[in-house]
Order: structure tokens, then C-alpha cells, then sequence
């Protein structure tokens, strides 16, 4: 088949374009050039530098396929980065690489598959796409430790059906193994832990620079609303947040939530960061039907899964959770096929 | 693999790698020492420099052999702001070349004073306009002869005119990287104070240029070291290189009649079969005023980098104009300069032709073009 491989430059990926290659199909590698800084300047950081794109571009002349480079960057300023300081200033804790997965990688390069002159999108994501009864399913990876599919679970059976994860059946050693077999350079590379746009400096740094605007002055209280101290915005702040809260006291104090309307941060202890369930939006289901009932659900990339019952868009927990809030995606599970997926919105303690 | 990118870079002329071989091989000398085999590279360096010279009609001295376009722009704009005279400031137009636009970004986060004069839809500058951006701090402005997206001729000698009788102190600069192919340029009829040119645009090989900076014209280098190029670029030469252009700018001159006869009626069939072929096509150029050997075209619904891609399968090279340093279509300034949407730059394509181009492949690859358009619709 004409695969279009997403190529980071990250050993994953490369991988991936060297199995597909390996496999007959007629392989074409991108990478996406994601972000820009005021000056042009790529990040330094992350999974779209220029150098990875180097590495990416290297490995794809060593395995003889054609290679480009894509300019998203408008779509990623307006789908990923707008939305991230929009969530914080509305005080929600956002993952972008999750919506970089939505709105750019997957939606962009899928709907554009047929111009490219492709059937199957590939990526270098540690998952699975099983058919089950006859519909492609998302699986977790292999390697338990590195599975993605938390990641990905936005995407429908329809999308599943037109995209490859071939480095989801192995482990990670597996991978840096083959990767090291072909001299790839990006063999022993580390993994990219940082948020490309946001680079090794925190997010609170790129806010500040970059939307000095959403930074509104407010008051920080404890539960029973009594004053503690002043805070520059909401935006420096998340939930579960326990440094850097400015506020002297005793005991170990956590930012347990936020009230964009009135800029209000409140502090209490851990038992106050406790949610007996969240209402969801943007909830999609994989095969187009809805799981209401008990589900499995998990809250971060490499989360526990947690029981829970699902009515309409509220989903309320069996036993209480810890520092969830808004923002945050949650994947349903099945064993290890995932569902479906959604965002939540707001907690309910 | 039908070539349609030649204003990004051309094949070499073998007459041109016939000529360097020698000073790679045999005459490997450095320029500035003492003995025979030096001489001999050293003559050579002389001899192509008279040749350049008298090609642009300008004197052997006041050409600095550099390492091509971007180098002689930075050399320029930035030797004009570093040298000694009060007049240091720059200003240049949007739609120049990034090798223009991003000196005089850094200029600017120095806080030399620089201004930019925008175009009009065509890509046209007014020298009016021009002549209000200068002032008592302007030492040089900087206008471009052909652009390299569009392929638009600027009125170049009436511009220098014009600063000149205005501003006789402040001197004019012009990167004619992409005009020498097809335009017999004389410095003193584009009345001129500094040309870049450099030679991969007809044939000659990448990473050897000139500057041509008129006698008396105080510039501060950017590279120092041993003082080569009376002081103006200090370096050791590249003597193959530097003949191996000076070999390109004399076959491109003898050659330049009928490039612009044959090419021209490439490009001109070219561009008449994607207009006839293609509904809604729409040329960014004006049809006056326009170098033989630029189309930019675009095509309403469809998104160049898949045309690009698309193309590039089909063995026809083009580009989108402009490449950022990864390879990714970016957003075509020049065409955003001339006003259009970021939408409709995304939708347009640079074809251009050279020195090897043929009306067959002209013919096959406007075919080529009209059915992936028509697919990609």
C-alpha cells in the first residue's frame, strides 16, 4: 500500500518507516514543522526541532524513501498553542500533545491522505490496531510501560482503519535494537519529555511571554474561603499543584481548585483534592456507539485505570480519585482496547 | 526529471567544470603566497576578476569575489551600518530575498535604523515611497532587480535615479541575483553603488559570488582575517570556484539571446498551457515587467506543498518559492507583500526555467501539472 509515514526523527518513527518499507509497502516520509518562535527560530526542545527533522530526513534517504517537510504551523498556533493558553487562563490543565494528535496530526494528514496519494497514515505510536468483529480497534502497545493509546483514544474505527502503528507489537528495546541493527542515529537518542512549544523552561515561563494578557491578578483562599495571599494569575497554577504556591503555612497545602471568574486559587490539604466524579465533553466513542454503564477509565498517559459509571456526560467514580481536573482527557478501556475518550470539563467533589 | 526550480539553483555547465578542474587539481596554490604555483592561482583569481568586471562594466578592483548571494547581501547592508560615516541606516523593500530581509532584522536588534517600503499588488515599489522612508540616518537602500518568487522587474534605474537626485550621499544596492541570466546588466546604467550576483544561477557552481562595490564606497567588512580582497572579505580564495564563475558569467553572456528567445518560448508555452488547461489558474506576476524565466501561478482550492509532493512523484521539480531551512513550503512573504491572504500563498507555486530547459519538457510537464491539479481538486 502508499504509506504516508509521520517521521519526528525519534527512533520510534524511524522505525516505523524502516518496517513499512520492509514490508513492500511504497513508503513516503513528512515531518511536520510545528512551531515557530517570534523570530522564525524552530524549538530546541520537544519532537518537531530542526534537528530532528535532520535525523528524520537522514533516516528516510537511508531507507531510499521520498521525504518532506510540511508547514503546520498555523494550524498548530491556532488547534494547540491557542487552545493551551486558553485552557490555563480558564484554569484547566490541557495536554497538548493530545490535542496536537486531534487536530493537527491525525485530522490534518488523514483528510488530506488522497491528495498526498496515500491509503494508510503511520505514525511511530506505541499501540495496536486490531480488527475485533470485523471493526478496527485501538489497542495498547506491547510494552506496557511505554503503551500510547491514552494518547489516541479521540480516534474513531473509521480513522483506525486508514492508520498503522507497526512499533505498537514490539517493546521499546526491541525498537532502539532495530533502530541500532540499520546505524540509525537516532537509536540511542532520549525520549522527548518536554512540550515542543514550550521547550526546557516551564509553561509558566511561555505564558508569560507569550500571553502576558492572561495573567490577572487574583486572590489565593483556603476551603473555607478565608484569604491566604495575593497571586499574579490563574495561569501559574494547576490543580494538584503543591510548590510554589507563595503561601506560607504548615502543613502540605495543594492547589484543589481554580475559579477563573473570580481569578481565585484555593488551597487545602490532600483529602481536599479528592473528586467523586467529572463531567465529560468531547466524548467520542471509537465504533460510534456510547458506553454508558460501568467503564474503566484513566485520567493520565500512564495512569492506573480506574473503575467508574458512565450516565450521559457524567462519569462518577466507584472509589474517590486524587487531583483530577479540568482539561484533562480520559480514556476508556475494555482490557486493553480502548473505547472510546473525552475531556473533562469540570469535577465533582 | 523534468528541472522547473532553475531560480533555486541550475545545473553546472560542464564548459564551467572543465574550467575549475585545474585550480582543484594542478594549481592548487594559495593565492597570497610567494611562490610559482601560487602565482598561478593568483592569476587566474586577476584574470577572472577582469572578465567579471568587464562583463558588468565596472573596474577589475571593484569587484569582491565572495561566497555567493546571501554574502554579498550581508556584506553590503552590514558594511554599510558598521562603517565609519554617520550614515548607517538601511532601507529595503518586503518582498526582498531573507538574505536582504534578515540582515537588516539584525540590524534592526542592534538599533541601526532601518525601514521597510511595501509594494503594491503587482509587487511594484514606488520610488516615492522609497524616498519618504530615508532619511538623515540612511546610508544605503537596497531594492532588488528580478524577484526571486515572482520573477517581477523592478524599475530599478529610475528608482537609483530618483534616490540619487534626492539623496546623492546615500548609496544603492541591488541584489541582482536572478537577473544576470537573462539581462545584460551594466552598473552604471542601473546606477548602482553595490550588485550581488552570484553564479550557481546560470550555470556556474554554488558558493562563489561577487559584490561589485563602487570605487570609494567605504564598507566595514563582515569576515576579517588576513585581508584578502583589498580588506573587503578576508578569507582564503576558493580559485576554482571564483573561475569556475567567471567561466558561467561569460557562457551566460554569449548564451543570453537565445536564452531568452528559447527559454522565454519554453516558459511562455508553459505557462499558456497551464492557464488554457487549468480553470481559475491565476498568475502573481503582472504579464509586463517580468523575467523570462519566473511563472508563479496559483491554483484556488489546492494546497501547494500536496501539488509540490504530488510533482515531485511525478519527477517535475518546482517549489513553492520559499523553503525555510527545513524544507517545508513556508508562507510566501513576497506574495503576502504583494497582499495576498496566507490561504492563497499556500496555493501557489514557483515554476522556473534555465539554461537547460527545452519546450518539450515545457509541454510534458504543463500536462503533468494540469491532471495532478485536476486530481487534487
Amino acid at each position: 500500500m502508499k504509506a504516508l509515514v509521520a517521521m519526528s526523527g525519534g527512533v520510534d518513527s524511524s522505525v516505523a518507516a524502516a518496517l513499512m518499507k520492509d514490508a513492500g509497502h511504497d513508503v513516503i516520509g513528512v515531518t511536520l514543522k510545528l512551531w515557530a518562535g517570534p523570530n522564525g527560530e524552530a524549538p530546541t526542545a520537544g519532537c518537531c526541532t530542526v534537528s530532528d527533522a535532520e535525523d528524520a530526513r537522514r533516516v528516510a534517504a537511508e531507507l531510499e524513501i521520498p521525504y518532506y517537510v510540511f508547514d503546520y504551523t498555523d494550524d498548530f498556533k491556532d488547534g494547540v498553542v491557542d487552545r493551551f493558553i486558553h485552557d490555563y487562563a480558564s484554569g484547566q490543565t490541557p495536554n497538548p500533545c493530545i490535542e496536537c494528535n486531534r487536530t493537527v496530526k491525525f485530522d490534518r494528514l488523514l483528510n488530506r491522505l488522497d491528495e498526498f496519494g496515500c491509503e494508510i497514515l503511520v505514525t511511530g505510536h506505541h499501540a495496536r490496531v486490531q480488527e475485533i468483529d470485523g471493526v478496527p480497534a485501538l489497542m495498547r502497545g506491547t510494552d506496557a510501560a511505554k503503551d500510547q493509546s491514552y494518547v489516541l483514544s479521540m480516534l474513531t474505527s473509521a480513522e483506525l482503519g486508514r492508520v498503522r502503528f507497526p512499533v505498537g507489537e514490539l517493546t521499546k528495546k526491541q525498537v532502539r535494537r532495530i533502530a541500532a541493527s540499520m546505524g540509525m542515529r537516532s537509536a540511542h537518542k532520549p525520549e522527548s519529555m518536554d512540550i515542543c512549544f514550550v521547550g526546557q523552561g516551564d509553561y509558566r515561563g511561555f505564558l508569560r511571554q507569550n500571553a502576558p494578557e492572561v495573567f490577572t491578578p487574583g486572590r489565593i483562599v483556603d476551603t473555607h474561603g478565608d484569604d491566604l495571599g495575593a497571586h499574579d494569575g490563574i495561569v501559574g497554577f494547576t490543580v494538584g499543584q503543591r510548590r510554589g504556591l507563595g503561601v506560607a503555612v504548615g502543613e502540605p497545602r495543594f492547589v484543589v481548585r481554580i475559579d477563573s471568574d473570580s481569578s481565585t486559587v484555593v488551597v487545602g490539604d490532600r483529602d481536599d483534592l479528592e473528586v467523586t466524579g467529572v463531567e465529560l465533553r468531547q466524548i467520542t466513542w471509537a465504533n460510534g456507539h456510547r458506553g454508558d454503564g460501568l467503564v474503566t477509565a484513566q485520567f493520565r498517559a500512564h495512569g492506573e485505570p480506574v473503575a467508574a459509571a458512565l450516565e450521559g456526560s457524567c462519569l462518577t467514580f466507584v472509589d474517590a480519585q486524587h487531583a483530577v481536573s479540568p482539561g484533562q482527557t480520559v480514556a476508556f478501556y475494555h482490557d486493553d482496547r480502548v473505547l472510546g475518550g473525552a475531556l473533562i470539563s469540570r469535577t465533582i467533589l | 526529471m523534468i528541472y522547473l526550480d532553475h531560480a533555486a539553483t541550475t545545473p553546472m555547465h560542464p564548459e564551467v567544470w572543465d574550467a575549475m578542474q585545474p585550480f582543484a587539481l594542478d594549481v592548487f596554490g594559495n593565492s597570497s603566497g610567494v611562490h610559482a604555483v601560487s602565482r598561478q592561482a593568483k592569476n587566474a583569481l586577476e584574470e577572472s576578476r577582469e572578465r567579471v568586471a568587464s562583463l558588468i562594466g565596472a573596474q577589475p578592483l571593484e569587484i569582491v569575489f565572495t561566497s555567493g548571494g546571501t554574502e554579498s547581501d550581508n556584506l553590503a547592508l552590514k558594511g554599510v551600518a558598521w562603517n565609519t560615516s554617520s550614515r548607517n541606516g538601511v532601507v529595503t523593500v518586503t518582498t526582498e530575498h531573507e538574505a536582504v530581509l534578515e540582515t537588516v532584522s539584525l540590524l534592526r536588534r542592534f538599533d541601526d535604523p532601518t525601514a521597510m517600503v511595501e509594494v503594491d499588488a503587482d509587487g511594484f515599489v514606488d520610488s516615492d515611497d522609497i524616498l519618504e522612508a530615508v532619511t538623515e540616518t540612511t546610508g544605503v537602500v537596497s531594492v532588488m532587480l528580478v524577484n526571486n518568487e515572482t520573477g517581477l522587474v523592478q524599475d530599478l534605474p529610475a528608482i537609483a535615479r530618483a534616490i540619487k537626485h534626492r539623496f546623492p550621499e546615500v548609496l544603492v544596492h541591488t541584489d541582482a541575483v536572478q537577473a544576470f541570466v537573462s539581462k545584460d546588466l551594466n552598473v552604471s546604467q542601473l546606477g548602482v553603488d553595490m550588485m550581488t550576483i552570484t553564479g550557481h544561477k546560470f550555470g556556474g557552481p554554488k558558493g562563489a559570488g561577487i559584490l561589485f562595490v563602487r570605487e570609494g564606497t567605504a564598507l566595514e567588512p563582515v569576515l576579517h582575517g588576513g585581508g584578502q580582497e583589498l580588506g573587503r572579505r578576508s578569507g582564503t580564495h576558493d580559485v576554482a570556484s571564483v573561475v569556475g564563475l567567471s567561466t558561467a558569467m561569460e557562457l551566460a553572456d554569449r548564451d543570453r539571446n537565445r536564452f531568452n528567445e528559447e527559454v522565454g518560448q519554453a516558459r511562455d508555452e508553459f505557462e499558456k498551457m497551464v492557464l488554457d488547461g487549468v480553470e481559475a489558474a491565476v498568475v502573481n506576476t503582472p504579464s509586463h515587467n517580468r523575467s523570462t524565466h519566473h511563472f508563479n501561478v496559483r491554483f484556488p482550492g489546492v494546497r501547494n506543498e500536496s501539488l509540490l509532493m504530488r510533482l515531485d512523484q511525478a519527477g517535475v521539480a518546482a517549489s513553492a518559492g520559499s523553503a525555510c531551512q527545513s524544507g517545508a513550503a513556508t508562507v510566501s512573504h513576497v506574495l503576502e507583500g504583494m497582499g495576498l491572504t496566507a490561504d492563497e500563498a499556500r496555493e501557489s507555486v514557483r515554476f522556473s526555467f534555465g539554461w537547460t530547459s527545452t519546450l518539450g519538457e515545457a509541454r510534458d510537464a504543463a500536462s503533468i501539472v494540469g491532471d495532478l491539479v485536476g486530481q487534487l481538486r
